[in-house]
């Protein structure tokens, strides 16, 4: 059992005040990380709010891809499309065939994204697993290029001017500042709190990070009740899930369905944030990337999708000096990391014990053999 | 599910209050602010573009030109050094905004050479126009640019809209092509340079068609140019493709003239096309190398090759901000500076007019000849 | 519609060429997925370090378009040497250092892939950085003519010009059309007969069946495996030197694209089968031209995707079946 186990387990024999007490200290230190500005752990080389915001984003995008492949089962090589569908709804509503307000587009982007998924799911979630993992590279690149070639779309133009969420200046909030040495609070550097400006990147942040939470949530809901018992039989077993009567198809549908809607959303707050969007934000390579996340932390475990976004999104960002050799490294890790840890960082205490089970029963049967 | 609720109930309620006290801790505190005074020599530049990655090429030139202004610079000034900073995009629009939001907080920065693409101007630009940091982008052409209000927004080069016409205008008038066929490569760049062909050279046109980028079989391009008898193609593009494409246009035995823009004006495209390059047609806002010969033979010396694409713009672009600050000039007054700039550069007289733009923009015609590309003239 | 009837011939030979090329490579992921049940996402890696083998070798024996007949024969047959020996070599590394270690651990096949794809990833970078790598070494100055700009394209010197030899239609087939597509149908013939007749080629069919019962008969899993790889590779080298001969530009990252349509083409055909590739490569390249005239250039590679999912979801074992292990094969 990993140290990062260890630390879970400990966290979880806490008794319940001194847990809310410690979950609400760590959620104020979440909200406050862009401001403290802390050494070594900020970027030097790119804007910290602006990596938290994508950090949030892959980490959203992870949550919702976990449902996919963490735990239904199913490998999404496209989700990407998703996120460019929530994203370019967003856009083609707000800006370039409509001007609706960036909040009322978000529902529509979850429902675009929603249905996509039900007619990419629909006829493809009968195919086997390993031809379903081609068929949604596919619809990754389908999306991907339907975006650079229509025109109605705008094409490789892409679309700008696309509204911010609505918000308040209500108070400055001062960053801190570490140059000398020590923190000393700087007044001339401040963050207005919700104002969703141009330059500002530190509210969207926040906006990001609340979504998150509130996924965090459903997804707590949902793993939890029958349905996310469903997901697990049928990604064991689907025979014996299917024989049990558990309507497997119906489930890994919906799974595909919640996917893309979290897809979608997370889509949708990258369009607000960024005012511009292209079809060059939404290649393949960062199907992939999600993927990695999900995988690399551990699929099936929330916490441990979350770890793995935060190691994809903000490794990169935060070690530009290897510049040109990001990507060979990322490989690399990947590689290794499939090699040594195949279960993730943080894997899921079942798919723990299922593997401690297994190796019990191999003994076992060596043991016969032997005999 | 319902001891869920209970939990995280007076967790959102419990953070919220606490949020709201870290913030108060925040204004009573009496630390001063670090504001503190500015030396005026160790002031930076930024350059703007995709540095590392699959888009770094153009990028590198660029860079190239500016090390070089940036050297000349601080050979005259030895006590008043001014540093490059390279804010490395890769091209890609996503991280351009958070890389814009560093520069603006280095408050040393005092101008950008860039950013290099249409993409993440558009990305990055709002930031630098609401923070009053000058951009002059060496690179970007979509004409659509200028129209933003950017106040700070400035261009080193032609537009697509300057070079388009022009382009259609050698076809017509001096290439007397009565087929033309117009491709481009669905990228920003390209099919907008391709449009405003298509518009100019109207009911001529024979043939269209669009290719993506990264392709590298074109036959059934091929098969529709030499379907439609055509005598020249312009080709809206970058230089990547455009290799590929006219080898095997000539494979197929196609004959006709191939016209391409300053997207391909690169010596990659002859090292990769070989002799199916000979006689291409490359437009270019740019002036040719022998009009700057000094320039020509200083980039050479430094970096072991002819300067490359967008090389003269990077190197006056720096220069453009390396005079202001010469002249004393603070981000705040840069902008009026750049504004009110009247100078012979490498490539051009460098003067933008109210929107940005380049104000005195000649195309020049240049032509593919034995493996080097020498100018046939300006298009009048 | 009538512009595809017009040009039916120039279409059709174009198409059948680039399918040689497709067919070629999706032999390679057939094979190691009828022995591993695993798609071997890396395999673009190997076609494209093939075309880089191709080209350097042409480069550093100094090809050129005015060669005589005995020198173009000579180069030629170095190019293909060279591009299937890397290619090989490649498949094998890849086998021996992201496939093996997890074999032998018994990973998921989710893990695989992501194996996979890192080090898809680790080998298109160092082919992009080959300059800053031999740089390191002070070799960068030395190898300029094969490391230099090493994220752009790279050309190789033509050394035999396409010369029509008759015409079909309006369209003039070309000598390098009729090399093509005749060399790749030769190859897959060479191959159909190896994994039918040598000892090899049965090892391999019978790890295909069924593993464990061919370990119990004394079938050495691991060589059979590692075999699979290296003639994997070495129809991707094959394809990679026809490809260069064809297109003559590769770079870094041009496997990516071709390799995923070449995947397309063996599940066309039926995964696992080797005629099955031949034929998926050869509809794929087909449907691509003809597609592309009909709706327009632009959706060509959507008309590859879309083929791919429609042909799962009516025929998923693709058009002649999963095979390999079967005595057709």
């Amino acid at each position: 059992m990993s140290y990062a186990q260890r630390g879970m387990d400990w966290v979880r024999a806490l008794p319940k005040p001194a847990k809310i007490v410690l979950w609400v200290l760590f959620l104020v230190f979440l909200f406050a990380l862009p401001l403290l500005n802390i050494p070594f752990i900020t970027t030097p080389d790119s804007d910290f709010g602006g990596v938290l915001f994508t950090v949030s984003t892959y980490v959203l995008v992870a949550l919702g891809l976990n449902i996919v492949v963490g735990y239904a089962g199913l490998l999404d090589l496209g989700y990407v499309g998703f996120y460019a569908i929530g994203a370019y709804t967003v856009g083609v509503l707000s800006s370039l065939h409509g001007s609706w307000p960036w909040l009322w587009t978000v529902p529509v982007a979850i429902g675009a994204a929603l249905i996509s998924g039900i007619l990419l799911g629909a006829p493809t979630l009968r195919v086997r697993g390993d031809y379903l993992a081609i068929v949604t590279l596919g619809f990754g690149e389908i999306v991907r290029l339907t975006l650079v070639n229509s025109q109605w779309l705008n094409g490789a133009q892409g679309i700008s001017n696309i509204p911010r969420p609505p918000g308040a200046e209500l108070f400055e909030v001062p960053s801190l500042d570490w140059s000398s040495g020590a923190p000393v609070v700087d007044l001339s550097n401040t963050t207005t709190f919700l104002k969703f400006g141009i330059t500002d990147q530190i509210p969207y942040y926040w906006l990001a990070l609340s979504v998150i939470l509130l996924v965090l949530l459903f997804d707590k809901l949902v793993k939890d009740s029958r349905v996310g018992r469903a997901w697990e039989a049928t990604r064991e077993d689907e025979d014996a899930a299917e024989l049990m009567g558990v309507p497997t198809f119906r489930f890994k549908l919906l799974a595909f369905a919640l996917g893309a809607c979290i897809g979608g959303l997370s889509g949708a707050l990258f369009a607000g944030k960024a005012g511009f969007i292209s079809p060059d934000s939404f290649v393949l390579l960062l199907s992939i990337l999600f993927i990695a996340a999900v995988v690399v932390g551990g699929a099936g475990n929330r916490w441990g999708v979350i770890l793995g976004a935060i190691v994809v999104g903000y490794f990169p960002e935060r070690f530009r000096d290897f510049a040109d050799f990001r990507v060979l490294v990322f490989g690399l890790a990947l590689m290794l990391l499939a090699i040594f840890r195949p279960q993730g960082i943080l894997p899921p205490r079942r798919a723990v014990r299922a593997i401690e089970a297994d190796e019990k029963l191999e003994a076992l049967e060596e043991g016969e053999v032997r005999v | 599910m319902r001891s869920t609720l209970k939990f995280a109930v007076p967790i959102v309620a419990a953070a919220l209050a606490l949020g709201a006290c870290g913030t108060k801790g925040g204004d009573t505190s009496s630390a001063g602010a670090s504001g503190g005074s500015q030396a005026a020599c160790d002031l930076k530049i930024g350059m703007f573009g995709a540095l590392t990655g699959p888009n770094a090429n153009l990028g590198i030139y660029i860079q190239n030109g500016v090390n070089l202004a940036l050297d000349d610079y601080n050979k005259k000034h030895p006590n008043c050094q001014v540093k490059l900073e390279n804010y490395d995009s890769q091209g890609d629009p996503t991280q351009a905004p958070g890389l814009a939001k560093k520069a603006i907080d280095d408050k040393k920065v005092v101008g950008i050479v860039g950013p290099a693409f249409s993409g993440e101007s558009k990305a990055a630009d709002p930031l630098f126009n609401e923070a009053g940091l000058v951009t002059i982008t060496p690179s970007a052409t979509n004409p659509k640019l200028a129209d933003n209000g950017w106040k700070t927004f400035f261009r080193a080069l032609g537009n697509d809209a300057t070079q388009g016409p022009a382009a259609a205008k050698y076809i017509k008038d001096t290439l007397k092509a009565t087929k033309p066929f117009v491709m481009d490569d669905a990228s920003e760049y390209g099919k907008g340079l391709a449009d405003i062909v298509r518009q100019d050279l109207g009911s001529a046109v024979v043939g269209n068609d669009t290719i993506q980028q990264k392709q590298t079989d074109f036959s059934a391009s091929v098969t529709k140019v030499k379907a439609s008898g055509a005598d020249a193609l312009f080709y809206g593009g970058y230089s990547p493709e455009a290799a590929p494409l006219i080898k095997q246009l000539r494979d197929a035995g196609w004959k006709g003239t191939f016209v391409v823009a300053d997207g391909v004006k690169d010596q990659s495209f002859i090292d990769n096309a070989k002799t199916a390059a000979e006689g291409t047609i490359i437009t270019c806002p740019c002036v040719p190398a022998d009009v700057a010969p000094e320039f020509a033979a200083a980039y050479k010396a430094k970096f072991g090759q002819d300067p490359n694409t967008y090389s003269g713009e990077g190197y006056d672009s720096a220069t453009i901000l390396l005079d202001g600050i010469a002249a004393g000039k603070t981000r705040a007054t840069m902008v009026d500076f750049v504004k009110s700039y009247d100078k012979k550069g490498v490539t051009k007289q460098l003067k933008f007019d109210a929107k940005g733009e380049s104000a005195d923009i000649k195309v020049y015609a240049y032509k593919v000849e034995n493996g080097k590309i020498v100018s046939v003239g300006e298009i009048k | 519609m009538q512009y595809l009837f017009d040009n039916f011939w120039a279409l059709t030979i174009t198409g059948l060429t680039l399918g040689a090329v497709y067919a070629l490579v999706a032999l390679g992921y057939t094979l190691v997925y009828g022995v591993l049940r695993l798609i071997n996402f890396a395999h673009s890696e190997v076609f494209m370090y093939g075309t880089f083998a191709a080209l350097w070798v042409v480069t550093f024996l100094g090809g050129n378009a005015t060669g005589s007949i005995a020198q173009v024969i000579f180069w030629i047959a170095m190019m293909f040497v060279a591009a299937m020996a890397m290619s090989g070599l490649i498949a094998v590394l890849l086998e021996r250092f992201a496939y093996r270690p997890l074999r032998k651990r018994n990973a998921p096949p989710l893990i695989a892939l992501i194996s996979a794809i890192g080090a898809s990833f680790v080998l298109a970078e160092i082919m992009g950085l080959r300059e800053k790598i031999t740089g390191w070494f002070g070799l960068d100055t030395p190898l300029a003519t094969y490391v230099r700009n090493s994220r752009n394209n790279a050309g190789m010197p033509e050394i035999i010009t396409p010369q029509p030899v008759f015409t079909l239609g309006d369209y003039a087939v070309t000598n390098v059309d009729i090399f093509v597509i005749v060399g790749a149908i030769a190859i897959m013939i060479m191959l159909d007969q190896f994994v039918k007749r040598s000892r090899l080629g049965r090892g391999i069919r019978a790890v295909a069946q069924d593993p464990e019962s061919a370990a119990l008969m004394g079938v050495n899993r691991d060589r059979v495996i590692q075999v699979t790889f290296l003639v994997g590779g070495v129809m991707a080298g094959a394809a990679a030197a026809f490809y260069m001969l064809k297109i003559g530009i590769t770079r870094y990252d041009a496997g990516f694209i071709l390799g995923v349509k070449a995947f397309t083409a063996a599940v066309l055909g039926g995964i696992g089968n080797l005629r099955g590739a031949l034929l998926g490569g050869f509809v794929l390249g087909l449907a691509e031209n003809y597609g592309s005239a009909i709706v327009g250039t632009e959706w060509k590679d959507v008309v590859a995707f879309l083929l791919l999912v429609v042909i799962l979801l009516f025929r998923p074992t693709g058009l002649l079946g999963e095979s390999l292990g079967k005595a057709r094969a």
